[in-house]
């Protein structure tokens, strides 16, 4: 009896969050006729994925037992640093190198949220400063120093090439969404399947039993603040060059209560261990059909933080039932 | 006879399934002290746990004083007049003595902390234990026996009728023992009824008027303590002849594998030095505390050394973390299991090759060489579960401890460090094991096993080592591995101090 009941919850386990993306897909065919076009749909897909690649990152971090709240902030300063990289390429290379000059300041800006993400992973591992602390300073830090560099105003690309990168679509899929799969992809081959991902659940479960079992458990964990600023450097660079322009007031706002609320709704306990990337994919688009739905629906939207709230602490409330 | 004091009927107790307490009935009488002996696992712990109220039986009863009562929780077992003296420490840290001693039923006057009248208690109550510990001293800053005797202080310090007492001498010297049961005797005139647990035979003997031996979790008998000797006790508790539990001894090659020398970390380990041969179970023996663990984990890195040379096979080696030991070939068993030993969010499979990995895989981890691997460590160690996807938390206590082994052995180690390796496992397993470590000293593994269980160091090792307080107070070979030369070196009372 005790037995069978292990095998259930695994599985419930294993599907829920997909089996309430299925539930809320039917709900929101019948009750919005536009929901099913192509077009929303591949907007939905639009509109999460630039806080779905964070997520991505931030499955590794919540896995390991920490959390990142300055991801928000860091997508404002990694995108005002793109741009003042990109305008400064752009100068040196002329109009005929302009594809140059955005290439490279992609990897700009994937190296500076690596760099970011480096020195939150080193303040916790080395410092450390519990994850939660550490990241609330930086993201204030992260905040004023958008603020300082732009003077609290819109960092602006001179690039007339740089927002073709943002709108593209390949195969008829925007690029943000191509990339925020291919990333996906990336990321659940890393968890699942090397010895990264299997060091990163063994921290994130007991950091002691790593330890004495020959795991490097500080790496394990620096590493993961680096792969989430890697996520953070895509998702700067990809909304900057839609916009062609970032916000260093608003640029990234909530992002991380985003990025977090996907991962949890997505399955992947807070205490740490274990966790999902296709969960994780799952919780971004639910959140992103939720929103879509609001909108459609007329719901003010006042109201949609709190219908997102309530999302978010029922998928625990659920997960906590699962555990006992 | 007396008065009966407390009584149950059928007391059983299931945790998920397995009982581990099955239809014992016990009537206990007024100013009696009582035994219960049995192994690991009898379920000694279980049933005094439900008399004080941390668990409810699954099924019976039990009466106290005549009347049926449903004791729900330590509080309402303290209510009462049933107190219990806990195995495992249940003090707190940041208070001090006085306040720990009175957590919970302070003395007041109009809401205030009457905090004189309770120091002055704590001085007349440790005066009474032979002990002088200031009351407002930090119990972090307390030794374990110092520790031990607030407990019972804290047990002592309000009118119990019942006392129960957990192993109680576990960390304590001979003398403080031997405090503890001119105290308990004077508890016994004073018509207190004490239930004594302990797996010492020879303390049973001398300070119970009966004895009940528990064998995993039924009564096999209870009887006047001058009824059964030593001997006949130790077969009720195990079931068999000691002598079929150990199988027979190797001797091991006069080459030194291993050596330490001069190991010293500030105020745990103090001049260390030792060697190991090839082949050998080496013992570590000693009271709780006497920094054994601590000695292990400094070999294997975990722990700084202040002073002190390590080396193997003559070659001198610096191990500064479990990544080191892992390369040197050195293994080290955990006595904390779910601590330091196993992930038990993990399956069988991914413990087994947790600390092997990089075996396993190039980019990606050959999921299948791992299933395959770890279906032989199934086999050789007569693992039981449901499947290998079965995640640890749901396996018994033995199954566990047979993968942290699997997983300890999968880095084919030279020289294997034991760490209470069969606390808290039920016998077979034990037997298991046993058998297993003999396996490996004959295919040349080099063993140290660190243990509290003398029947276990004195049936397996080839030479014991004794340690009191960090330092080793003797080397015992052949005929002096003996329970009585063991106990003298681990108090002091023999050898280098």
């Amino acid at each position: 009896m005790a037995r069978e009941n292990v095998r259930r919850r695994f599985e419930y386990e294993k599907f829920g969050p997909l089996i309430a993306l299925a539930i809320l897909f039917v709900i929101s065919a019948f009750a919005s006729p536009y929901f099913l076009q192509t077009q929303n749909l591949l907007n939905i897909l639009r509109q999460v994925s630039y806080t779905g690649i964070i997520a991505l990152g931030m499955t590794f971090v919540i896995i390991s037992g920490g959390i990142d709240l300055s991801v928000g902030s860091m997508v404002a300063l990694v995108g005002g640093v793109v741009i003042l990289a990109l305008n400064w390429l752009v100068g040196i290379f002329g109009a005929g190198g302009e594809a140059w000059a955005i290439l490279l300041a992609l990897l700009v800006g994937l190296l500076f949220g690596a760099g970011l993400g480096a020195l939150n992973g080193l303040m916790i591992t080395l410092g450390k400063i519990a994850p939660f602390i550490a990241t609330l300073g930086t993201m204030a830090i992260f905040r004023s120093m958008a603020l300082y560099i732009g003077s609290a105003g819109v960092f602006r690309s001179e690039s007339r090439l740089f927002p073709d990168l943002g709108m593209g679509r390949v195969l008829g899929i925007p690029n943000p969404v191509v990339v925020f799969i291919g990333l996906a992809v990336v990321f659940a081959i890393i968890l699942n399947k090397t010895r990264y991902g299997r060091y990163l659940c063994a921290v994130g479960s007991n950091p002691k039993v790593a330890k004495y079992s020959a795991i490097k458990v500080n790496l394990t964990r620096f590493i993961s603040y680096v792969a989430v600023g890697i996520t953070v450097g895509f998702s700067a660079v990809f909304l900057s060059a839609r916009l062609n322009s970032m916000s260093s007031t608003n640029g990234g706002l909530n992002y991380e209560l985003d990025a977090i609320a996907a991962v949890i709704i997505g399955g992947t306990p807070m205490t740490g261990g274990s966790g999902s990337i296709l969960g994780t994919v799952i919780g971004a688009i639910t959140l992103g059909i939720i929103n879509n739905m609001l909108n459609m629906l007329g719901v003010s939207p006042y109201l949609q933080g709190t219908v997102k709230g309530v999302v978010i602490i029922g998928a625990v409330l659920i997960q906590r039932k699962r555990a006992q | 006879m007396g008065d009966v004091l407390i009584e149950t009927q059928g007391i059983s107790k299931e945790f998920s399934g397995v009982r581990v307490l099955d239809n014992v009935g016990i009537e206990i009488n007024k100013g009696e002290i009582f035994g219960i002996i049995g192994e690991n696992g009898a379920g000694k712990s279980t049933l005094v746990k439900i008399l004080s109220g941390i668990y409810t039986p699954t099924e019976g009863k039990v009466f106290f004083e005549g009347n049926e009562v449903d004791i729900k929780d330590p509080l309402h077992a303290k209510a009462i007049g049933i107190s219990m003296i806990p195995q495992e420490f249940n003090l707190i840290n940041e208070l001090n003595v006085y306040e720990n001693i009175f957590l919970g039923s302070e003395i007041t006057s109009k809401g205030f902390l009457k905090k004189r009248e309770m120091k002055k208690r704590t001085v007349s109550l440790l005066e009474e234990l032979k002990k002088s510990i200031h009351p407002e001293e930090k119990i972090e800053r307390l030794s374990v026996a110092q520790k031990q005797m607030v407990e019972i202080a804290k047990a002592i310090a309000f009118d119990s009728k019942l006392l129960i007492m957990d192993e109680p001498t576990t960390v304590l010297t001979l003398n403080e023992i031997e405090t503890l049961f001119d105290l308990m005797r004077n508890l016994k005139e004073s018509g207190v009824t004490i239930i004594y647990i302990s797996h010492k035979l020879k303390e049973v003997r001398e300070i119970c008027d009966r004895v009940m031996v528990l064998r995993d979790g039924k009564t096999i008998s209870i009887s006047q303590t001058d009824e059964a000797d030593e001997e006949e006790m130790a077969r009720r508790m195990v079931g068999r002849d000691l002598s079929q539990v150990f199988p027979e001894k190797v001797s091991p090659s006069e080459e030194i594998v291993f050596e330490v020398e001069g190991l010293s970390s500030h105020g745990l380990l103090e001049d260390i030095s030792f060697g190991l041969r090839k082949g050998e179970i080496l013992g570590f023996a000693g009271l709780v505390g006497a920094g054994r663990t601590e000695l292990a984990e400094t070999i294997i890195g975990i722990r700084k050394k202040d002073s002190g040379k390590i080396s193997i096979n003559g070659k001198s080696v610096e191990i500064r973390s479990p990544i080191d030991a892992v390369k040197s070939k050195i293994a080290y068993l955990s006595e904390d299991r779910q601590g330091s030993g196993v992930l038990t969010s993990f399956d069988m499979i991914k413990n087994t090759t947790l600390i092997s990995l990089p075996a396993y895989s190039k980019i990606l981890i050959n999921n299948k060489l791992e299933k395959e691997k770890t279906k032989k460590y199934v086999d050789k160690f007569n693992i039981r579960a449901a499947s290998l996807k079965t995640r640890l938390e749901f396996f018994s206590g033995g199954n566990q401890q047979k993968v942290s082994l699997a997983k300890s052995l999968d880095p084919e180690p030279e020289i294997f460090i034991f760490d209470e390796p069969t606390r808290g496992i039920d016998v077979n397993a034990k037997r298991e094991i046993y058998r297993f470590m003999n396996e490996l000293v004959r295919e040349g593994v080099s063993c140290i096993l660190i243990s509290s269980e003398l029947e276990e160091i004195i049936g397996m090792c080839n030479r014991v080592i004794v340690m009191k307080e960090g330092r080793i107070t003797g080397i015992l070979e052949g005929e002096h591995i003996n329970e009585e030369e063991i106990m003298l070196h681990a108090t002091g009372l023999k050898g280098v101090a």
